[in-house]
């Protein structure tokens, strides 16, 4: 693994609203090498789009409160001054949004969208910066780029317009992308094809990306790292196989139970992790998942650090009371990972 | 693009065909109305007022009188009932002077709207903000001949820095054009940047928590211009609409109390004194005069709209 680029240090973000305090970050911490490839998963609601945000400053308003630190380098991210964040954003972090018809301005070129970024960072005339974009637009696979350059976003079908915002997010070469469900909005021919756009482009300029998705799908063909999110804290982090084949958190058992497989039998109906993701106003003591856990017991009331139990694997950290050896006996649902039926269980 | 202007201008003829029967009409049911005493003198006898009536054809069916009034109007030969005098020169001389009073009003009340707008939504919450929608509420509710004459007694009459009524042209002494006109164009504007400002700060509100804005800040830009190129430019297009609209019926004459309080031989001042007389011809033609603008500027900010917002076309 190359240099470290981002060391995020338990990181918190609440929100103050008329109804009392969100915490919609609660302590995360990770961080992100050259090269790498880190998912932060988990359903909408856990924290996962706030975290990424954060680190840009997006989520910055009079409501906002923050603690912990992101070090980008050695400079401080969470208490960045506006200026300081305005020379970072889109220069050394640039960013992928979810839904790339309303993320692009409807009445602008979308080569000029292009133009405009890579002007905001680098003194060079017009039409410099838009033989870049042209050049950008062509590595991204849009055809007739000097063209379609001069389209509107609405000229646009939903593939070429998230090529279009990748294009514009690798226009400074920015040491760290973050992804924030790049292809939710995509169909899925699409969406493969803009994944291997991503990793091909991040194995060639040799950046870190963060990718935020729900899709464990998409975790496991572009992820090195996996960090698994619920109800704003980390309740697993770990390599990609370690999460997906040694899983120690309930929580992370339930989302890979739910994904449906082609090469197996159909199950009986589609498998789904009992209850409601919790409200952030308030959370339920202990650990967040209790409620909707068929293995919690007592001790759960109290909130499980996140840690390293499994032996010789230093790097996969966990926040679940439960032995190691009782989690892998009791994630084995009819042949495969997966949270136990609560009425099985029962 | 011919296609919107056939259209446009087929639906401006039915306006003002429309507009102008409406019109007519209301004068044939008002009870006790009788243009022929007016052109006869306050002293007629009725025999004079009779002989009168028959000249004018006022005694022909409805659709005759409107047939006739018509064709005089596009001939350019109605005279008002009143002075005797050619209705479509008086328009032609007394124009310039609404143009003079709209036109920078306009611009006036455009550019200060946005300005406190924008302020406004940047300071969304803060004392400023909340003291400037109270303050374009009083804008919006103080009704403008109240204003005008509050105005007048204050800035020309208790402090004399402005001129008691009156009107110098412009080409006379640009100077004095200006310096007579300063408090009616305030007069008009003030309600309009009330409107104004409390709905672009509405729109820009909505506009900030675009994905598109939360793009422009990703992507480095100073919040400067996020705010001028993603935030503004997109909040201001409803703006355009409403401006066309008021601006043509201020054109058309709408301005007739602020005329009338200050002075100002314009359209507006005009058709006051015509519709106290119940003057038939200049009301008519002013009518039709304002409906020709209000299709005109229906157009304009379509077009502008149009050109402003690539996702929409022209229709008719």
């Amino acid at each position: 693994m190359g240099e470290r680029l981002l060391d995020v240090d338990d990181l918190h973000v609440t929100f103050v609203t008329e109804d009392g305090l969100v915490r919609a970050v609660d302590g995360v911490s990770f961080t992100l090498d050259r090269g790498e490839v880190v998912a932060i998963v988990g359903e909408s609601g856990s924290g996962k789009s706030v975290t990424a945000m954060t680190l840009m400053g997006l989520t910055r308003s009079p409501n906002a409160r923050f603690e912990g630190s992101a070090k980008l380098g050695d400079r401080e991210l969470v208490t960045a001054s506006e200026e300081q964040l305005e020379k970072i954003r889109g220069k050394e972090i640039a960013m992928i949004f979810q839904d790339p018809i309303s993320s692009l301005s409807p009445v602008q070129r979308i080569g000029d969208q292009i133009v405009e970024q890579i002007r905001a960072h680098e003194k060079i005339s017009k039409s410099e910066a838009m033989d870049r974009t042209v050049d950008l637009m062509e590595r991204v696979g849009i055809p007739r780029a000097r063209d379609r350059a001069r389209a509107y976003p609405h000229e646009f079908s939903g593939g070429m317009r998230q090529r279009a915002m990748i294009a514009m997010a690798l226009s400074l070469s920015p040491s760290v992308l973050i992804a924030d469900e790049p292809t939710t909005a995509l169909d899925v021919t699409i969406q493969a094809q803009i994944l291997r756009e991503i990793s091909q482009l991040s194995d060639d300029s040799d950046s870190g990306i963060i990718f935020v998705t729900h899709d464990l799908g998409v975790v496991a063909d572009i992820a090195d790292r996996v960090i698994v999110m619920y109800a704003g804290r980390v309740v697993e982090q770990g390599t990609l196989d370690q999460i997906f084949y040694d899983p120690q958190h309930p929580y992370t058992w339930g989302l890979l139970g739910s994904i449906t497989r082609v090469d197996r039998d159909p199950p009986r109906r589609l498998p789904a992790i009992p209850g409601q993701p919790p409200s952030l106003l308030n959370a339920p003591q202990g650990c967040h998942f209790r409620p909707r856990c068929p293995h919690a017991f007592g001790q759960c009331v109290e909130v499980p650090p996140l840690e390293s139990r499994v032996a010789d694997a230093p790097g996969h950290l966990d926040r679940c009371w439960l032995e190691v050896d009782d989690k892998r006996v009791r994630r084995e649902v009819e042949g495969r990972i997966g949270l136990a039926d609560p009425s099985v269980a029962a | 693009m011919s296609r919107f202007i056939v259209r446009r201008s087929l639906s401006a003829i039915a306006l003002l065909f429309a507009t102008s029967v409406v019109v007519f009409g209301i004068f044939e049911i008002i009870p006790s109305y009788n243009p022929a005493r007016a052109i006869a003198g306050r002293n007629a006898t009725p025999t004079t007022v009779e002989q009168v009536s028959k000249k004018f054809g006022f005694d022909k069916p409805f659709y005759v009188q409107y047939v006739n009034t018509m064709k005089l109007i596009f001939t350019g030969q109605v005279i008002d009932y009143q002075d005797d005098l050619n209705v479509v020169d008086q328009f032609k001389q007394k124009f310039p002077v609404t143009l003079s009073l709209v036109i920078p009003a306009g611009i006036l009340w455009l550019i200060v709207s946005i300005i406190l707008g924008s302020i406004s939504a940047l300071r969304v919450g803060k004392f400023s903000d909340r003291a400037l929608m109270v303050a374009a509420i009083l804008g919006v509710s103080i009704p403008v001949f109240l204003l005008a004459a509050l105005l007048l007694y204050l800035f020309a009459f208790k402090l004399p820095w402005f001129p008691n009524t009156g009107y110098v042209k412009f080409g006379d002494n640009p100077w004095q054009w200006v310096y007579h006109l300063i408090l009616p164009w305030i007069s008009i504007a003030v309600l309009s940047i009330g409107f104004y400002s409390r709905v672009l700060r509405s729109n820009l509100l909505d506009m900030v928590n675009q994905d598109f804005v939360r793009t422009a800040k990703a992507k480095g830009l100073p919040q400067q211009a996020v705010f001028r190129h993603h935030v503004l430019r997109n909040s201001l297009m409803p703006i355009i609409t409403m401006f066309g609209l008021d601006f043509a019926t201020l054109l058309g004459g709408a301005a007739l109390v602020t005329e009338t309080i200050y002075n100002l031989p314009g359209i507006g001042q005009y058709e006051a004194q015509a519709i106290g007389n119940l003057d038939v011809p200049p009301i008519l033609v002013g009518s039709m005069f304002t409906a020709f603008f209000v299709v005109l500027f229906g157009a304009f900010s379509d077009v502008l709209y149009a050109l402003l917002d690539p996702r929409i076309r022209l229709t008719g």
